[in-house]
């Protein structure tokens, strides 16, 4: 059963998370730091490399050395995923993106870290392998099969990138699920509910909005819509503009030279950014590297004018989405919001807008917190896939294509062969044929959007239909195949049908990794993956049982100890004296047992311990307050942690 | 596409062996999911060819089949049954959405019943400009020839930015009757198709080719509405 457990991954602009199936309910797995967010930035360690391979740092250390090393670190690299050079380089305005000087037209951008060069699956793959880690360290056992969720309106090349991306890190991708109709299963397991509702996804990066249909737990998609770059980094981007413009005119110091200045600015919009969701007001205080300081005071209504923008740019997807399903805001039963972005109360106001909500007497749903929605909901997909419990047996997903699937015809307009919010898997058969005697190759330019032609559509790849027979012009009747599968990845198959010969095909991603170039890049060389693995667990297995031992060492000083009767304490004695033992030997499962054998063993002494605490943070408080602190100090010990002695 | 039942050959259940007939997604005698042979939508939803559907009962279908088609199902099966799963669903779907929209379904069936018809359906290329005067039906010539030179004039001015209220009025009043042209159209579809799904052969020959004179004018109609709503939207 470990063995082929089934994780859900929540690849994300900013953050990243991962979360699996604990019976009928989806969790999200901590990292070793016990964080459930791991922020999706990446560092190239200053060390030398080691055996051939760079050493990388990911998530919250690899943030610190953002302001430290920032030529060495890159964040938000979800937005390069999938893209050519041309569409990559209006980022490069915005992010601190350095890109190899000498990339070909057509070829896959890399990143420079350092001296080293890394595509943006490559990146991703290093956030990828850490989840895979933190499940890995969780469950004990390694871990394979992902299902890692991407935006709706994520492109064919954008899907391809994400897919390669799970190839390098180890991780067999079973299915990609759209981010917001992962959101819509994760609530639509709790509630069991029927009716249209509408999941408003504004993240860090790319803002979705999609429609759902849901009855007799199937969770039909009518429509989607959305833009792959916009979400709060745009309004951090906006804060952090303001701010070196005021600070060039106030102090003649032009920051923008300074890269860990800007990246230490940032980090203050963002706390200004997530403080105004719940203040009137903002502080920015930021001390510049010439000793001056650069202080501003944001009110909420002047922050709130500024990002207007921004949010104004989620109105006309949402109504397309609507008329695309062919609906009413009245029709919508059910609003839920995702991503941290909707925390901002302007969002909800707009969004309440929007689909007439007050007027109704309805709000839009915030229960399940916006940062692990769409995670918990991968997991539910990963349930799903894994047909391992009955909750999710009965539920089924059918998603659609987000955008149109069109050829490049005569004269370069576009030919829609497969229509956007199509139900995936969805196909389209065409025929062609040749234009000159004895003619043996077609190419077929395969292209996305909605544009009327094909220059202004997204170019997906050239087909070349090789071996066709030698005949007559406009003899060969070759059929094309175009096939997009659950994944809303395109697939293409080719037939002449005169001879019934099958054409070759040879495919051209206009942007896009070769299989051999992802074979190259996956990051741990399986020979040795299993052998490493096990020493991983044992070394880890080894850490937890002297964490524990220490802390059982410190609680017999506490007045707790005496509390408890002489065969509890005999008890905990005997089990402290067998995990010292077993945690010289190499058996990890061993380690494991006597761990928790002795966290069993100690659980009254901890509730003793805790009732002390609890009793001490109360006096001479209210109630109330007291509580509410609790609630922040006191959250439920995880499963597999030990036991916590404070 | 190739009608199935030209084909006599007998298909065999790839794993228990007993022999197939029809189209067919599932083995009858042992229920594994089979690879599509070449078969009509109608045969997908096992519907008798006709252009009035129980659109609750298709959905009800649809639902059914995709629950054992779908690859989500066939996540751990065999790389071939994967494959299948992966066709048999495209399959259904494209069914399913040709089947459920009403002028899909009937270009799709006119089609299947031998008819020419001018385009492919309705949403799939942006169709040809409403001013194309050899494709005006002759009752309609002379308002549309009004209605062209008042879209013209009409975006002159907007590029002009200039307002016209008259011109904005004329052109509203027009989307309106060309929209009651249309609904007009879609019920006199409606009574043909029960002339098809209930007639003799003689009365559906004549069915088709009013059906086919129909979709021509409705797709007409709604590129000029189409034209006209734009227009005063830009």
């Amino acid at each position: 059963m470990a063995d082929n457990r089934v994780v859900g991954i929540d690849l994300g602009t900013t953050n990243s998370l991962v979360a699996y199936m604990e019976g009928d309910k989806p969790v999200v797995i901590p990292g070793v730091d016990g964080s459930n967010l791991v922020p999706s930035v990446v560092a190239l360690d200053p060390i030398p490399l080691n055996g051939g391979r760079p050493t990388v740092t990911v998530g919250n250390s690899a943030r610190r050395a953002l302001i430290e090393t920032p030529e060495r670190v890159i964040y938000s690299v979800k937005r390069l995923m999938g893209r050519g050079l041309e569409e990559v380089k209006s980022e490069l305005k915005l992010f601190p993106f350095r890109l190899a000087a000498d990339i070909e037209p057509g070829e896959v951008p890399r990143v420079q870290l350092g001296d080293l060069r890394f595509t943006p699956p490559e990146i991703s793959a290093y956030v990828l392998r850490q989840l895979k880690r933190n499940a890995e360290r969780f469950f004990g056992a390694p871990v394979t099969q992902a299902v890692i969720t991407v935006p709706a309106y994520f492109n064919d090349a954008q899907r391809q990138a994400t897919k390669d991306a799970g190839r390098m890190a180890g991780l067999d991708v079973l299915r990609l699920v759209n981010e917001p109709t992962a959101a819509a299963l994760a609530y639509g397991l709790d509630r069991g509910k029927e009716g249209t509702i509408a999941v408003y996804d504004l993240g860090g990066g790319t803002f979705d909005i999609s429609i759902l249909k849901l009855r007799d737990g199937i969770f039909e998609v009518q429509s989607t819509n959305g833009d792959t770059h916009l979400g709060g980094d745009d309004i951090d981007n906006l804060l952090v503009a303001i701010a070196l413009d005021e600070i060039h005119a106030e102090h003649g110091v032009d920051l923008r030279a300074h890269p860990g200045a800007v990246q230490a600015l940032r980090k203050v919009a963002i706390d200004a950014k997530v403080l105004l969701s719940t203040e009137p007001a903002a502080r920015f205080d930021f001390e510049l590297p010439n000793g001056d300081s650069y202080q501003r005071e944001i009110p909420r209504a002047v922050f709130e004018h500024l990002i207007e923008p921004v949010l104004d740019r989620t109105v006309n997807p949402c109504k397309q989405a609507m008329a695309d399903a062919g609906i009413v805001p009245e029709d919508i039963d059910e609003v839920v919001l995702v991503g941290g972005s909707t925390r901002i109360p302007a969002v909800r106001r707009l969004v309440d807008d929007l689909f007439h909500l007050a007027a109704r007497g309805k709000r839009p749903h915030i229960e399940l917190n916006p940062d692990e929605v769409v995670a918990l909901g991968a997991a539910v997909q990963a349930g799903i896939l894994a047909g391992a419990s009955k909750t999710t047996e009965e539920l089924l997903l059918l998603d659609v294509t987000p955008l149109s699937l069109g050829i490049e015809a005569l004269g370069g307009v576009v030919a829609r062969i497969i229509q956007r919010n199509s139900t995936i898997p969805a196909s389209a058969t065409e025929h062609f044929t040749t234009g000159v005697d004895g003619q043996t190759n077609v190419a077929i330019h395969v292209v996305q959007g909605e544009r009327e032609l094909a220059d202004d559509c997204r170019s997906l790849a050239r087909f070349d239909l090789k071996g066709i027979p030698p005949m007559s012009a406009g003899l060969p009747r070759i059929e094309v195949k175009f096939l997009i599968d659950a994944d809303g990845i395109l697939r293409v198959s080719a037939r002449e049908q005169r001879s019934g010969k099958a054409a070759q095909i040879e495919v051209k991603p206009t942007y896009g990794l070769t299989d051999e170039q992802v074979e190259s890049m996956i990051l741990d060389s399986f020979d040795h993956a299993e052998e490493d693995f096990g020493k991983r667990l044992l070394i880890e297995a080894r850490n937890e049982a002297g964490s524990i031992l220490s802390k059982v060492e410190q609680a017999r000083a506490n007045p707790a100890w005496s509390q408890l009767r002489g065969e509890e304490q005999a008890a905990i004695e005997a089990a402290s004296h067998r995990l010292l033992h077993m945690k010289e030997g190499n058996d990890t499962a061993a380690i494991r047992d006597a761990t928790l054998a002795l966290d069993r063993a100690t659980q009254r002494l901890a509730e003793l311990m805790m009732d002390a605490a609890v009793t001490e943070a109360i006096r001479g408080k209210t109630m109330a307050s007291a509580a509410e602190e609790l609630e922040e100090d006191l959250t439920a010990p995880h499963p597999m942690a030990p036991a916590e002695f404070k | 596409m190739a009608n199935a039942l030209d084909s006599a050959i007998p298909v065999a259940c790839w794993s228990c062996h007993v022999a197939q007939n029809d189209l067919t997604l599932f083995c009858s005698h042992c229920s594994k999911i089979q690879p599509a042979s070449a078969g009509d939508f109608f045969q997908v939803f096992r519907l008798r060819r006709g252009f009035q559907i129980d659109l609750e009962e298709l959905e009800r279908e649809f639902h059914r089949l995709s629950r054992r088609l779908h690859p989500d199902r066939f996540a751990r099966a065999s790389e071939r049954e994967r494959e299948w799963s992966l066709a048999d669903s495209a399959l259904l779907n494209d069914a399913y959405r040709t089947l459920k929209d009403p002028l899909f379904r009937t270009e799709y069936l006119l089609k299947l019943e031998g008819a020419e018809i001018g385009e492919q359906h309705a949403g799939k290329n942006r169709p040809q400009n409403a001013t194309d005067v050899s494709r005006v039906p002759p009752d309609l010539l002379e308002e549309v020839f009004e209605l062209n030179m008042q879209l013209e004039e009409m975006r002159e001015a907007k590029a002009a930015g200039a307002a016209d209220p008259a011109l904005q009025a004329n052109l509203e009043g027009a989307k309106k009757k060309f929209d009651g042209l249309v609904d007009a159209v879609d019920e006199e579809l409606r009574r043909q198709w029960k002339t098809w799904d209930e007639g003799d052969a003689p009365a559906r020959e004549a069915a088709k080719t009013a059906m086919v004179k129909l979709i021509d004018r409705r797709r007409y109609l709604s590129n000029l509405v189409r034209d006209v709503t734009e227009t005063l939207g830009a």
